[in-house]
């Protein structure tokens, strides 16, 4: 892959270490080939950087491109689709392209937020969401049927968008205690997993390793929880 | 020339509840000629269902093909019919700041509306009122002095945001309050719209959209 030298010097990232959501960009400037600075940011103890760059939110990742601040991984990763050309990662075809954002929109506003109350909760809430998340799941197991990837062959936006689903979840479901990508009832979904993890882009960028992630989120689950408790709307979820 | 006029022979249905009404901006700024079918899944909606409603419908079906989520089918309009009326920004920063606002005015705008329509105790209402002025002052600094969202051709972000326009006698009459008191800009940027031929002819009038409201909250046992 060729690097963009002119483009790609000017390339920042603000992220966190452990957010998937700064995974994704991470693994798409990978795949692009762009080169970039990363720069580390403590959420609990933001810097004015981050109001700077994303005052409204003040969330991680924000891409700096050329001076001009992008937030949101999947605006982000469109982003990048569309201003570095080679490799694309959103299918030419309409239809596909409108399929594509639909998948990714699912993986948050579904997949992960599923996964994520169960990770925040105990009891009967996190019951619930367990079995929301293995219902979600189910759908996403059709959608990969007889797939390498989302994209088909090769790896895309929605692969990048659910790319969590291999690395976090299990180590989510570890710190919960409880299971919800049984490779036995998900086949496709586990043989997605290793596909991914095993694609040239995926595995030659940073991931934490598993054991500080576990320490971070038994941290988060224990915090979280009685916050996610008080939050009523959650339960009618 | 002539893949335009094949388009314009091919088949479009519109399935919708009239209070959403993106979609319907998106093909006529378009001038498209499509099918409208009014689908309500339920009849009597819960109160927790108005957001699965919300995700449900609207849903464009394009030669027999479905595409769900209405600011996913205006783009998806926009990428089809890219010939005529472009709504989304060719610049991948313009466009990403469309969308980035997009999602704002999706999360916090219909949010806090929400809260305000729906409020089942007063504080609710009041909170809502508080979070959608700052919410909408902050959509008057994106739009600055400009006619549109869009600059001076109206598009993504002005149909994100003329969807919950139609919403603003409600908010107001449900939160006691005036908006263009509030956010004087943003009502003159949303009677420009309506001026709009395209958004004229299906804008609702306001009381409508009260009446809506009034009408929910009876069913859901909301005083």
């Amino acid at each position: 892959m060729e690097k963009k030298r002119d483009e790609s010097s000017s390339v920042k990232l603000v992220g966190f270490w452990v957010s998937p959501f700064v995974h994704r960009v991470r693994w798409a400037l990978k795949f692009k080939g762009i080169e970039y600075e990363y720069i580390e940011e403590d959420i609990f103890n933001k810097t004015p950087l981050l109001s700077e760059l994303n005052p409204l939110y003040q969330k991680v990742p924000v891409l700096v491109h050329d001076g001009k601040p992008l937030s949101d991984s999947s605006i982000i990763l469109e982003y990048v689709d569309q201003k570095w050309k080679p490799n694309p990662l959103l299918p030419d075809d309409p239809y596909e392209r409108a399929q594509a954002h639909l998948w990714a929109r699912f993986a948050d506003e579904k997949v992960l937020e599923s996964a994520w109350l169960a990770l925040c909760s105990e009891g009967k809430t996190q019951e619930r969401a367990v079995k929301q998340a293995i219902e979600n799941l189910e759908k996403v197991e059709e959608k990969l049927k007889g797939k390498r990837f989302f994209g088909g062959d090769k790896i895309g936006h929605v692969d990048l968008m659910m790319g969590f689903v291999s690395y976090m979840l299990p180590v989510w479901e570890e710190v919960a205690g409880v299971k919800i990508l049984d490779p036995l009832k998900f086949p496709a979904v586990a043989a997605w997993t290793n596909n991914f993890l095993n694609h040239e882009a995926i595995k030659a960028e940073y991931l934490p390793s598993r054991a500080e992630t576990v320490a971070y989120f038994q941290w988060r689950r224990k915090e979280l929880i009685p916050v996610y408790a008080s939050y009523s709307r959650w339960s009618n979820k | 020339m002539s893949s335009s006029i094949k388009k314009m022979a091919e088949k479009v249905t519109l399935l919708s509840f009239w209070p959403s009404m993106f979609c319907v901006f998106a093909l006529e700024e378009k001038g498209l000629s499509y099918e409208y079918r009014e689908d309500l899944p339920n009849k009597t909606p819960l109160l927790t269902e108005m957001n699965s409603i919300h995700k449900k419908i609207p849903i464009l079906i394009h030669n027999g093909k479905p595409i769900c989520e209405s600011l996913i089918i205006v783009e998806y309009i926009d990428d089809v019919w890219s010939d005529r009326a472009q709504l989304l920004p060719s610049d991948p920063y313009e466009k990403a700041q469309a969308r980035f606002w997009a999602d704002f005015v999706d999360k916090k705008v219909y949010g806090a509306g929400g809260k305000i329509t729906w409020h089942r105790y007063k504080h609710e209402a009041a909170e809502g009122k508080k979070e959608l002025i700052e919410n909408l002052k902050v959509l008057e600094g994106v739009l600055g002095d400009k006619s549109y969202f869009g600059g001076e051709t109206f598009g993504y972000l002005d149909i994100a945001l003329l969807g919950f326009y139609m919403w603003f006698p409600a908010y107001e009459t449900f939160g006691s309050f005036s908006i263009e008191a509030e956010c004087p800009k943003l009502i003159a940027w949303g009677r420009r719209c309506s001026q709009r031929e395209s958004v004229s002819k299906c804008l609702a009038e306001p009381n409508k959209m009260v009446d809506v409201v009034v009408r929910f909250r009876r069913m859901f046992g909301l005083k």
